[in-house]
């Protein structure tokens, strides 16, 4: 169940290579790096790579990368495996990823894996787990540092946060029906605004303090 | 120079050196696992943590570079403690199955755990398991005892320059291994089982087969290439159970080839154990050793010594040679060749047949040329030499003759003599290189010395050495890399054709044509049956491989771990191979059999014992008294650089690295190696 395994050889595609715009790409990301030290651009190729192929990465993919930046194969192989990020086995066109560490999960984050459950079919675990129909992979993980909007989503690239089982739901059936979903917080607020409004800054700073200069910081708090 | 103080003594070492090191200067023993002296340092595994006075944590000795004032303590109680925590933390995940691993008895983890290690475990939870990996025919794999030191990653790609092995993976699920199922594909690999501290890497031959304290062990040398690595021969009964590398600096320091170390079970194999008669409806018949000679000796009644022959092969000790070389004089015979491949070296010139500048002495050179050889199949070790010598920098390798990966970076320049030429003309910038370098070296193989043009070839490269300033006071550049044991030995031993003799091609195009009509073939294997013509040939050696299948007798010999036989390597170093097992059935030790055969014709040979054997090989050449020391060759000319050279390109005797003499070809894990690489190259 490792993350770190290749997909088994009848899922790996024969060849992989570069589209030509992701070659030039590529190419630029190389040449941020001293010649001799090219195989320091091996992350950004592995995820450009992974982005080209259906969001993961197929050992042809690998090996492309390690001949475009002339190192042993097996050193890409090692920052792959590495990194979860890097999906080493095919994923569904959604890649859940719950949190369920404490702040997510005293914020609900049960309620969230059941609305997934409802509206995938897919208990969320510690591996990649596939709907029926291929769309969604699901995926419990650790924290993803956006505990002040808890419970929350990862989904590919966004974030959904402020989450409960309906609006859970409702973004589930909107990939569904490929409609667009915003990201970011469900309950409109901006950021990582406090939920009951602001509790700091919110006089107007005496006269005599904003004609000294700009006001330091806290100063206005009181 | 950083002075220090350990467990209240003082010392002082050279900058650079790490405490771990100091702590050896003085006899101190630290724990380690990943640390190795010939790897790079990771510090990965914290056994050797030592403490270091106002230092706030213990600290890993290895990666710590000893500074000036530095005050160390190897055995407070701070150390044992943090040592014991390392060691309870090592054992969380490694199998407590000691009694069903190969590793037990020489296990640095079972050794270290009997100092650091608690009586019980504190741990309740199930340990982690890996799955075994497939690394090919001679690494068996326990992953789930791999504590994850990362040596034998470091090993492929620093030493083998194979970069074949990583950890991939990470925290829990981290693992040792090739992360897409392949076989390890280099020559060296077998020395990752030696430097696995633990059981998880051993060896696939000699899975479950002995415990290290049954086993008699043999201080020897091995055979089966020219480089005389020095080797330990562990053997129970007459078996021979494995063979490891043992320490010598200068010629294999502590690694051997996989051929070295896994082809031992050819030994069991096509053996011949009596001797044969050729009967007379053409079938070999089983004879005793009388009937044998008796057969023999009726052969060479009557028979002139011009009509008689001998040659001698590959991996042969000196003895039987000097004893074959007494027999055919006294019979009045000149024709004798140790030479089968017909290599034209000059034997009245050892510098011309020698590897020069030594083994060792790769490491100071600092421009190669490779003329006609691949030095990765013909001589791993020499081959590991160079890259050691590559990996420091500034050294350039150019290369004449077959272009192989080498593990290290090389310019070619050409396939044959012509690029010979055009390099002595200057006209290759490799040319400037040479001329340029503090220490060039050119290193010959048998691929362009062993043909038609051999010496036209050689006198080319000499006259190349002496232009590029490779010969002068304190250096010499020229060195020749022979692919058999038995070959500097030979010639040093004066088995080459004396006055008005024949050589190798001469003594075969003799007995093509009828008058050579008897040649005693000692255990050279790689002559085609057909090429011996009519004539009655004596075969002696061990195993039944193409020289037998052409024999009218067979006398059943000793192979190199069944007698105490004396070889020369590449570089002129004399060596001991000692018997560590006898030889099979009615085998006898070489020169023996030749010294009885030579009693059976009237001939009797002045001696009796080894002792004697010996005694009258350093009448013939006095450096095989100095045992381990490389024998003395003057410069002087030889070769034939006026003569024309063919142009064909060079070729590497060996085709095969796993298949180079009778005792690999009987080898079924050398026949393993062979059918996995070729399937591994069809896949690719």
């Amino acid at each position: 169940m490792s993350f770190g395994e290749p997909a088994p050889a009848d899922q790996q595609p024969d060849s992989f290579t570069f589209t030509g715009e992701n070659l030039a790409r590529a190419q630029q990301i190389i040449a941020r790096y001293p010649a001799d030290r090219k195989q320091s651009a091996v992350m950004p190729l592995l995820d450009l790579a992974q982005r080209q192929h259906a969001n993961w990465l197929p050992r042809a993919a690998m090996d492309a990368v390690a001949d475009l930046l002339e190192m042993p194969k097996i050193r890409v192989y090692e920052v792959a495996s590495f990194y979860t990020m890097y999906n080493k086995k095919p994923v569904g066109k959604h890649l859940v990823q719950v949190c369920t560490t404490t702040p997510c999960w005293l914020c609900g984050s049960d309620d969230i894996k059941r609305a997934i459950k409802d509206t995938t079919g897919v208990q969320a675990g510690h591996d990649h787990r596939h709907s029926d129909d291929g769309q969604f992979t699901v995926i419990e993980v650790e924290c993803l540092g956006a505990c002040v909007n808890a419970p929350m989503v990862q989904i590919n690239d966004d974030y959904y946060e402020d989450l409960d089982y309906e609006r859970m739901c409702g973004i589930i059936e909107a990939l569904k029906r490929g409609d667009a979903v915003p990201v970011g917080s469900q309950t409109g607020r901006r950021g990582s605004q406090a939920q009951l409004g602001p509790t700091s800054l919110i006089e107007r700073a005496p006269d005599a303090v904003r004609a000294a200069g700009a006001p330091r910081a806290g100063e206005g708090a009181d | 120079m950083p002075k220090l103080t350990i467990d209240g003594i003082e010392i002082e070492v050279e900058p650079g050196t790490s405490v771990l090191q100091a702590c050896e200067q003085l006899g101190i023993e630290i724990p380690r696992f990943c640390y190795h002296d010939r790897l790079s340092v990771p510090a990965n595994c914290r056994m050797c943590l030592v403490e270091v006075e106002r230092a706030p944590k213990p600290v890993a000795s290895c990666a710590m570079p000893a500074g000036e004032g530095m005050v160390v303590f190897t055995d407070s109680e701070k150390v044992h403690k943090a040592r014991k925590g390392v060691m309870e933390f090592l054992l969380i995940n490694h199998p407590l199955d000691c009694p069903i691993c190969d590793q037990g008895g020489e296990c640095d983890l079972q050794d270290q755990a009997m100092a650091y290690g608690f009586d019980h475990s504190r741990y309740a939870e199930n340990k982690r398991a890996v799955k075994e990996k497939n690394l090919g025919p001679l690494i068996k794999t326990f992953m789930t005892r791999c504590i994850h030191c990362t040596r034998c990653v470091r090993f492929a790609d620093e030493i083998a320059g194979m970069p074949e092995m990583g950890a991939t993976g990470r925290g829990e699920h981290m693992e040792i291994g090739t992360y897409i199922e392949s076989t390890i594909t280099s020559e060296l690999s077998g020395n990752m089982i030696d430097i696995c501290p633990v059981g998880a890497l051993t060896s696939k031959p000699y899975a479950f087969v002995s415990r290290p304290w049954e086993l008699k062990k043999t201080e020897s040398i091995d055979v089966l290439d020219a480089v005389g690595s020095n080797i330990r021969v562990d053997s129970r009964g007459s078996e021979v159970l494995r063979v490891l590398p043992r320490l010598h600096e200068d010629v294999n320091e502590e690694w051997i080839s996989d051929k070295t170390r896994f082809a031992y079970d050819g030994l069991r194999r096509q053996r011949l154990d009596r001797p044969y008669i050729r009967g007379t409806e053409g079938k070999l018949r089983p004879a005793s050793w009388a009937e044998a000679f008796a057969a023999i000796a009726e052969r060479l009644e009557g028979l002139g010594g011009d009509a008689v022959a001998a040659l001698a092969g590959d991996l042969v000790d000196v003895e039987a040679m000097v004893a074959l070389g007494d027999l055919m004089t006294a019979l009045g015979s000149p024709h004798r060749d140790c030479r089968q491949d017909g290599a034209r070296i000059d034997p009245a010139v050892p510098a011309s047949y020698l590897f020069n500048s030594g083994i060792a002495g790769i490491e100071d050179a600092d421009a190669i040329l490779l003329v006609g050889t691949n030095p990765r199949w013909e001589a791993a070790m020499v081959n590991a030499r160079i890259r050691k010598r590559w990996l420091k920098g500034g050294l350039k390798v150019g290369v004449v003759g077959p272009n192989h990966d080498l593990t290290y970076s090389t310019t070619y320049i050409g396939a044959g003599p012509d690029s010979l030429e055009a390099l002595a003309r200057g006209e290759h910038s490799f040319a400037q290189r040479l001329t340029a370098a503090e220490r060039p070296m050119v290193i010959v193989g048998m691929g362009a010395l062993a043909r038609a043009d051999g010496a036209a070839v050689l006198g080319r490269v000499r006259a190349l050495a002496e232009a590029t300033g490779m010969v002068r006071e304190g250096w010499n550049g020229f060195n020749v890399l022979h692919t058999a044991a038995a070959r500097v030995g030979g010639v040093l031993a004066g088995f080459v054709p004396g006055q008005g003799g024949r050589d190798t091609a001469g003594i075969l195009a003799g007995a093509r044509d009828g008058s050579i009509k008897l040649i005693w073939n000692l255990g050279a294997d790689e002559i085609d049956g057909p090429a011996f013509g009519d004539a009655f040939v004596i075969y002696q050696g061990h195993h039944g491989d193409r020289g037998a299948h052409r024999a009218d007798v067979i006398l059943p010999g000793a192979a190199y771990t069944e007698k105490n036989g004396t070889y020369v390597n590449t570089e002129g170093r004399v060596q001991l191979a000692k018997m560590a097992a006898f030889p099979p059935g009615d085998a006898k030790e070489d020169w023996k059999i030749v010294r009885a055969l030579s009693e059976r014709v009237g001939k009797t040979l002045p001696y009796d014992n080894l002792r004697d054997v010996r005694r009258r090989m350093v009448e013939i050449e006095p450096a095989f008294a100095a045992i381990d020391t490389r024998i003395k060759a003057d410069w002087a000319r030889f070769g034939a650089a006026d003569l024309p050279a063919d142009p064909a390109p060079f070729v590497s005797p060996v085709e095969t690295f796993y298949m180079t003499d009778p005792i690999s070809r009987a080898s079924e894990t050398m026949a393993k190696c062979v059918t996995e690489i070729e399937q591994r190259a069809a896949a690719q």
